[in-house]
C-alpha cells in the first residue's frame, strides 16, 4: 500500500509527536569542544615546527602531515569512530576527519582485495569531498582572476 | 479465466491463516554477540560469542557462523540432526542472503532463502508452519541472523568511520535465532508451544525516506498487520499476554500504538518491542533500540520460548517488522516500505482454557 499525499502528511504529523528530539545544543557544544581540541593539538604541532625555525608558510605542510597521520592512527586503533560519535561535525571537519574518512573504508574493504576492495573503495567518502573541493577552488580561482589579476 | 467457487479452508478473513494442526515449536535457540551478551538478556542466550568476528576473517563469515551455531543448538535441544530436517527456511539482511545461503551450504538439506528484511524471522516461521500444516514436511528448521558490522558496511558507513547517529537510529543486533518446527501428530498432545495463526503483512509505505528512522517506516506496517490479525480472528489486544513487535524501537512503538488506537484497538498495555528489550538503552549507546533479523529471533528464542513452553505465558503475538530498502533505492530517492508478519504462539495453558 502506497500512501496518498494526504495520508503521508497526516502520518508525518502523528510521527512528529513521537520522535525523540535532536540534542542540538549539546551536539553543537561537543562539536565545538572536540573540534577545538583537535585544532589546539594542530596548533601545538605547528608551534613545534615554528620553534624549529621552519617559516609560518612552510610549517603548514608538515603540520597537516602530522595531523593526517594522527587521524589515520586513531582510526586504525579504533578510537576515531568514538571521537566522531561524540564530536560529530567537530571531528569530521578537521583534516583528521578527512584521514578517518579514507582509512575507515580502506580498513573495511581490504577484505575484498587490494585492487577492487581497498584501492577502489577507499575514496567512497573522501572522493566527493575532493571532487567538489577542487570544483569550488576552481570557481573561486576564476572569480579571483576576473577581479584582480588583469589590473 | 473463470474463477470457480473455492475456499481455502485454513484461511480466516482477508489475510490470516488458522492452522488445522498447529505446528509445534520443538526447540528454539539464540546465539548472540558480545554486546548483546552484556545486555539485560545476556544470561538467557544459549551462547554468547566473545568475539564479534567469531574467529573468522570477515563480518559476513562471522554471521554465517552465528547462524550455523544457532541452527545446530536448536537441533541439539530438539534431539535432532540436520539430516532429520525436511527443509530449512532462513533469512538475513545481507546481499543475496549471504548469511543464510552460506550456512545452508554446510547443513546440506533442501533450503529456502527468505528475504523479508528484519521481518525474516516471523516470515520464515509462517512459511515453515504452512509447509507442516499443508502436509509437505514433518520437521522444518527455521533461522534468521544479522550482524551489526556486516549490516553497517552494507547499508550505512564503514565501521571505523567517525560519524554521529541521529537519536532515531537503531543498532543492528549481532546474533542468530533458530527453531525447529514439527508436525504435532508426530509428537503427541503434550508438545507445546504451537503456532496457531499467522498473518502475513502488506507492504505499507507512508513516504518515510530517512534510513536512520526505520522505526517510523515500519510502524504503519506493524499496525496494519496487527489490525488485520485482530480483525480476522475476532480477537482483541487483551486476548494476548503480549504483542511483541520486532524492531520498531521506542519511537516506532509509540507510533504503532497510536495508529492502532485510531482503528479502535488499545494495544498500549500489551504491546512491547524486542528492540527495547535486548539492550540496556541507558548504559548501551543504541539510541532507539535494537534492530535486525536477529533482534526478534534471538529475543523470541531466549526470552519468550521458555515462558511459552513452561506455560508462564499463555499466548503471544510475535510481529517481526522489516524495512524494505537498499542503499540503491534510498540513494535514488525512493521512500522506504515497511512490512510485518504476525504469528500467534500458544502454550498448553491457553489451549486448556479454550477447551473449558
Amino acid at each position: 500500500m502506497k500512501a496518498t499525499m494526504q495520508q503521508e502528511q497526516e502520518f508525518k504529523k502523528l510521527q512528529r509527536k513521537h520522535l525523540p528530539s535532536r540534542p542540538v545544543l549539546r551536539n553543537a557544544l561537543l562539536a565545538f569542544l572536540v573540534g577545538g581540541a583537535i585544532s589546539a593539538v594542530g596548533e601545538g604541532v605547528r608551534q613545534f615546527f615554528l620553534a624549529r625555525g621552519i617559516g609560518p608558510e612552510a610549517a603548514a605542510g608538515p603540520t597537516a602531515a602530522v595531523m593526517i597521520f594522527l587521524g589515520a592512527l586513531l582510526t586504525g586503533l579504533g578510537v576515531y569512530d568514538e571521537i566522531g560519535r561524540v564530536g560529530g561535525m567537530g571531528a569530521f571537519l578537521p583534516i583528521t576527519g578527512f584521514a578517518n574518512s579514507i582509512v575507515a573504508p580502506a580498513m573495511d574493504f581490504k577484505r575484498e582485495g587490494w585492487i577492487l576492495g581497498m584501492g577502489a573503495k577507499m575514496f567512497t567518502i573522501a572522493g566527493p569531498v575532493v571532487v567538489y573541493g577542487l570544483l569550488t577552488s576552481f570557481a573561486v580561482g576564476l572569480v579571483y582572476y576576473i577581479l584582480y589579476i588583469p589590473r | 479465466m473463470v474463477l470457480l467457487e473455492s475456499k481455502a479452508d485454513k484461511r480466516l478473513g482477508r489475510q490470516t491463516v488458522a492452522f488445522a494442526n498447529p505446528p509445534v515449536l520443538a526447540a528454539a535457540a539464540a546465539v548472540a554477540g558480545p554486546m548483546e551478551g552484556e545486555g539485560p538478556l545476556g544470561r538467557l542466550f544459549d551462547e554468547v560469542v566473545p568475539d564479534r568476528l567469531v574467529g573468522q576473517k570477515t563480518w559476513e563469515q562471522a554471521e554465517v557462523k552465528l547462524l550455523e551455531k544457532a541452527i545446530h543448538r536448536a537441533l541439539g535441544k530438539a534431539g535432532l540432526k540436520p539430516t532429520d530436517l525436511d527443509w530449512i527456511v532462513s533469512g538475513d539482511l545481507l546481499n543475496q542472503l549471504g548469511a543464510s545461503s552460506f550456512a545452508g551450504r554446510t547443513l546440506d538439506r533442501p533450503f529456502f532463502g527468505v528475504f523479508g528484511a528484519c521481518a525474516a524471522w516471523a516470515e520464515s516461521l509462517t512459511l515453515a508452519a504452512m509447509m507442516i500444516d499443508g502436509g509437505f514436511a514433518h520437521r522444518v528448521g527455521v533461522a534468521a541472523s544479522s550482524h551489526h558490522e556486516a549490516a553497517e558496511r552494507q547499508f550505512r558507513y564503514p565501521i571505523e568511520m567517525g560519524y554521529q547517529r541521529p537519536p532515531t537510529a537503531t543498532w543492528t543486533v549481532t546474533g542468530a535465532g533458530a527453531a525447529v518446527l514439527v508436525d504435532p501428530r508426530a509428537v503427541g498432545d503434550g508438545a507445546w508451544p504451537r503456532i496457531t495463526h499467522a498473518t502475513p503483512g502488506r507492504l505499507v509505505d507512508m513516504g518515510i525516506k530517512d534510513p536512520f528512522d526505520l522505526g517510523s517506516a515500519m510502524a504503519p506496517a506493524a499496525a496494519d498487520t496487527i489490525e488485520a490479525h485482530l480483525r480476522d480472528t475476532g480477537r482483541g489486544p487483551g486476548d494476548y499476554d503480549l504483542i511483541i513487535t520486532g524492531d520498531l524501537g521506542q519511537a516506532g512503538r509509540a507510533i504503532a500504538v497510536e495508529l492502532l488506537m485510531q482503528v479502535g484497538y488499545n494495544a498500549e498495555p500489551v504491546l512491547d518491542d524486542c528492540g527495547l528489550m535486548i539492550y540496556d538503552r541507558k548504559r548501551q549507546d543504541v539510541h532507539c533500540g535494537g534492530s535486525g533479523c536477529a533482534c526478534s529471533a534471538t529475543v523470541f528464542a531466549a526470552r519468550f520460548f521458555g515462558d511459552l513452553r513452561a506455560g508462564r505465558m499463555r499466548r503471544m503475538l510475535l510481529v517481526s517488522t522489516g524495512a524494505m530498502f537498499s542503499p540503491t533505492t534510498f540513494q535514488q530517492g525512493e521512500s522506504i516500505p515497511g512490512i510485518a508478519y504476525a504469528v500467534a504462539v500458544e502454550s498448553q495453558s491457553a489451549a486448556r482454557e479454550e477447551d473449558r
